[in-house]
């Protein structure tokens, strides 16, 4: 089944349900509201269960944009169809504004600040003199095309109905790109993106504007289905509601909007024109229901009921094989002035009191193997911070191919041709193994979000794919290409990682314990590999704590205990080194 | 403006920023232990406020009635949790809990609910009531969802919110209560005169803070309570019972709501949904205050209290917006003295 087809059916069904005889025109406003909040909601996927930024203000970007064209259009005559981009770009631009402050801040900072930020800009709606104050702005224009007016709700229902498929594909779209990705791999922290060059900040940036965006439209198209504007629909409340309706549905699913905006709109509606008759005429109580309901819901299904819908589904939907031949350009680096590949000079890092890397120097040449080992909290995963840049230095420094990289972020070290993998695995447990290695590829792709939305990013899409896919075939993990990377073994996920390193093409990786979690045979097979990339000419760093693997591949090794260097040799005179022998097994070994 | 208004409005701003200073204290605590983002403690301060207000006019408040229903469904709650091992000692403990201890507080209320009731009574009458509800909801909302991620316990939370402040109309109604004041002395220094009731908001806020701090820093079950907050897992690993944690930070924050209500429902006219608004203030502080430091967010609280009382004075129009934008130039800051820290999320 085509990926297409459950799409052209919804829509060729939402375009019939008005010509049905019989329905209800109450049943359209319905289906109306439902497309309103859909819009909301489908933002608040992007940015809260994809990139894990949870907002309580969309509903103030509804404002925006549904006071932008009732001021246009009543007071200065503006044309409906004219204040549409105007209005986007009004909610647009307070995003940007309220995005700068907001989506740096972490953890639950965020949601709090976009409340207070949120329930801020209602009072302001309802207190300026030229939005109309609390009475807001009544006799907006309907929409309309030559004569044909969209004065009642069957009409307006298609504007609303085509903004929510045509939004929900591009959504779908961006997700299944290469912003997409780096989007994705937000929720689960910064770092290992950053890794790989994604400008973290500005990817939740984007999210949040296009989030705005769409809740701009969604306001926009209110304020032409009322005819009117008041800052009610546009305060906290209704700010908690579209937060509801996303994590109902099920917060990471772009029709889980769709369906969580349906059954929240239904529910209340009945929970309003049946509830009096129940418990007779006592007002509000469908709140306390409604209260009621979501709690239990929550706790039934805390991932909300579109995934728990799909795994029910007899039919799953078919992956996409990419196409291995596809050639991807290998990357422009920086000119190197050194022979030397990686030269790490008396670099130091001090936490408050605690010197975790004392003064270290060592260097890695090309087509080189050279382990770092040493005891737990030796400095090792320090040591490759600092050399990745996700740690700055205390003092030294460090140098690629004669280049400076001490303190660069770690997005311009990857540029270098150093390339990483996790001592604790960071992939995205959600996507595929083949989505996650992508994310290695980020900088060899070059397609933006709005050319990804529009599917015009195709070539370049497939040509990352295809390196991804051949990385994967590389490391021996063919088989599990299309399975979600979270349902692997953690020996496997590490593998995972080696892949999505590889994507770098890098002339220098770093494998941080790659061999951990794995079993004898996996292991040869990594040595082989790795031996295997040196010959063909890059260099490897690796920390590892197998001495049986370090001593069989490393062909120099450096030893660190306390943070200070204490040797560096061939594995053969490391074995017999004393230093070497105490730091591992105490003083009278 | 003479200094006479401005010590006015520091006055009213400080009375109220105490309030929030208290609101604030109960949220940071709540967050710390159970991650919850308690937006119903606004309920917990009008619940408190109007059934002190109403047993002052001699009526029993439906609180009463609704602690005794909230405990019979965590009874169930408790009976099936334990479906496997029913033994009499658990079903004991889980009856004089959920059952026995509402009854006691709503045969208490209907006995001492009357016209001639001292206020001192009806004061312990609330806090009993309110405290009951605090409990249970922890029991019922959140303790079966507590592993799961921030975002769902928030949105349980606003689900409570819901629920709560709708029963808050059904139980006062649409109109607004007052309460009698707690003293009627008064104490004039200059131009400025204190009432009992300001005075009883400062005294309690400060002795809160203070109570707090001992607690979290000196005490084994205050120790217990943060070990919770930073691994849920290791503290029971260490033989902490998580679950207790999270039903004392509820009880906590519930009295401290209720106390909170009593305290202001003498001074303004409170409604059934003013709770939210006064709670979000509460928010304000916290935030600013970073949701860990306890003098920082009384700092903060009286800080947003007097901001509220300057700009009501001068832009009356945009107080709201005023105070709530004002965690704006806090967050700018706080994003960028934040270093960038790696978050492990679940």
């Amino acid at each position: 089944m085509n990926r297409r087809t459950p799409l052209i059916i919804f829509a060729l069904v939402m375009a019939a349900i008005p010509f049905i005889p019989g329905v209800p025109p109450f049943w359209i406003v319905l289906l109306n509201n439902i497309g309103l909040a859909a819009l909301v909601a489908m933002g608040l996927v992007l940015l809260t269960g994809v990139g894990g930024l949870t907002s309580f203000g969309q509903a103030a970007f509804c404002g925006f944009g549904a006071y932008t064209t009732a001021v246009l259009t009543t007071a200065y005559g503006v044309s409906p169809w004219l204040t549409l981009p105007l209005s986007l770009v009004v909610s647009g631009i307070a995003a940007v504004l309220l995005g700068i402050v907001t989506v740096r801040l972490s953890g639950h900072y965020l949601p709090l600040g976009t409340i207070a930020w949120g329930i801020g800009l209602f009072y302001l709606f309802s207190k300026l003199e030229f939005l109309g104050r609390n009475d807001g702005i009544s006799g907006i224009p309907p929409l309309s095309i030559g004569n044909f007016r969209m004065l009642d709700p069957g009409t307006i229902y298609f504007a609303i109905w085509i903004a929510v498929l045509v939004s929900a594909l591009l959504t779908m779209n961006l997700l299944d790109s290469r912003t997409g990705r780096a989007i994705r791999a937000l929720r689960r922290g910064h770092i290992a993106g950053e890794a790989f060059g994604v400008q973290t900040p500005r990817a939740k940036l984007l999210v949040f504007v296009y989030a705005a965006v769409l809740a701009g439209l969604s306001g926009w198209l209110y304020a032409h289905f009322q005819r009117a504007a008041n800052p009610t629909p546009f305060g906290a409340h209704a700010g908690i509601e579209y937060l509801f309706i996303a994590v109902v549905g099920g917060a990471g699913y772009v029709w889980g909007a769709v369906l969580g905006a349906g059954i929240v709109v239904i529910l209340k509606e009945i929970l309003q024109s049946y509830l009096p008759y129940i418990f007779g005429g006592q007002s509000q109580l469908e709140t306390i229901v409604f209260g009621i309901l979501l709690v239990v819901l929550l706790q039934l299904a805390p991932t909300g009921v579109w995934p728990w819908l799909m795994s029910r589904l007899p039919i799953q939907p078919g992956r996409r094989m990419p196409d291995a031949s596809l050639p991807l350009a290998t990357p422009v680096r920086a000119q190197a002035s050194s022979a030397v590949l990686l030269q790490i000079e008396k670099a130091r890092k001090q936490f408050g009191g605690v010197i975790a890397v004392n003064d270290v120097s060592f260097d890695v040449r090309a087509r080189e193997i050279v382990a770092l080992i040493g005891p737990n909290g030796a400095g090792k995963s320090t040591t490759f911070n600092l050399i990745t840049g996700v740690l700055t230095t205390t003092g030294g420094t460090i140098s690629v191919l004669g280049n400076k990289v001490d303190n660069a972020p770690p997005q311009d070290v990857v540029k270098l041709g150093v390339a990483r993998t996790f001592q604790h695995v960071k992939l995205v447990p959600d996507m595929t193994v083949l989505e996650n290695v992508a994310i290695g590829a980020h900088l060899r792709g070059s397609a933006g979000a709005i050319s990804s939305m529009l599917r015009l990013d195709r070539a370049d899409e497939a040509k990352l794919l295809a390196e991804a896919a051949r990385q994967i075939e590389r490391v021996g993990l063919g088989d599990q290409i299309d399975q979600l990377a979270g349902s692997l073994s953690l020996g496997q996920q590490r593998i995972v990682e080696i892949a999505r390193a590889l994507c770098v093409d890098p002339l220098l990786l770093l494998l941080d314990e790659p061999a951990a979690g794995l079993r004898h045979m996996e292991k040869q097979r990594l040595a082989a590999l790795l031996r295997q990339l040196r010959d063909g000419g890059m260099s490897v760093l690796l920390v590892e704590h197998d001495m049986g693997f370090v001593m069989d591949l490393a062909d120099r090794i450096v030893v660190l205990d306390f943070g200070t260097k204490i040797a560096e040799g061939t594995p053969d005179a490391i074995k017999t080194n004393p230093d070497v022998i105490k730091a591992y097994l105490g003083a009278t070994a | 403006m003479n200094t006479t208004i401005m010590l006015f409005l520091l006055q009213d701003g400080i009375t109220n920023g105490a309030i929030y200073a208290l609101l604030g204290l109960a949220l940071v605590l709540v967050f710390a232990v159970t991650r919850v983002i308690l937006i119903p403690q606004g309920e917990f301060v009008t619940f408190g406020a109007l059934s002190y207000a109403m047993l002052a006019t001699g009526q029993v408040p439906g609180t009463a009635k609704l602690a005794m229903a909230m405990g019979v469904v965590a009874f169930g709650l408790d009976l099936f949790e334990a479906r496997r091992s029913l033994r009499p000692r658990r079903v004991a403990r889980a009856v004089a809990l959920n059952i026995a201890l509402p009854a006691a507080i709503m045969a208490l209320t209907y006995g001492l609910a009357g016209p001639k009731t001292p206020i001192a009574v009806n004061i312990a009458l609330s806090l009993l009531i309110v405290a009951a509800i605090g409990l249970f909801l922890y029991r019922i909302a959140f303790q079966p969802i507590a592993h799961t991620s921030v975002l769902v316990l928030l949105i349980a939370s606003v689900g409570c919110h819901l629920a709560l402040q709708g029963l808050g109309l059904v139980f006062f109604g649409a109109e607004g209560l007052r309460g009698p004041a707690l003293s009627n002395t008064a104490l004039t220094i200059g131009p400025l005169r204190f009432t009992g009731q300001s005075l009883a908001v400062y005294g309690l806020t400060v002795a809160f803070i203070v109570a707090l701090w001992l607690f979290f820093g000196f005490t084994l079950m205050g120790k217990a309570l943060r070990a919770t907050a930073v691994n849920r897992l290791g503290a029971r690993l260490v033989g902490i019972r998580t679950t207790l944690s999270g039903q004392i930070a509820f009880l906590l924050a519930s009295i401290i709501g209720a106390i909170s209500g009593i305290l202001i429902v003498p001074i303004t006219t409170l409604y059934y949904d003013t709770g939210f608004l006064i709670g979000l203030k509460g928010f304000i502080a916290a935030i600013i205050g970073g949701l860990v430091s306890y003098p920082l967010t009384a700092v903060a609280a009286l800080l947003v209290g007097s901001v509220e009382a300057f700009s009501s004075f001068y832009a009356s129009n945009f107080k709201e917006v005023i105070v709530f934008t004002l965690i704006l130039p806090v967050l700018v800051l706080r994003s960028l003295a934040a270093p960038a820290v790696e978050e492990e999320k679940d």
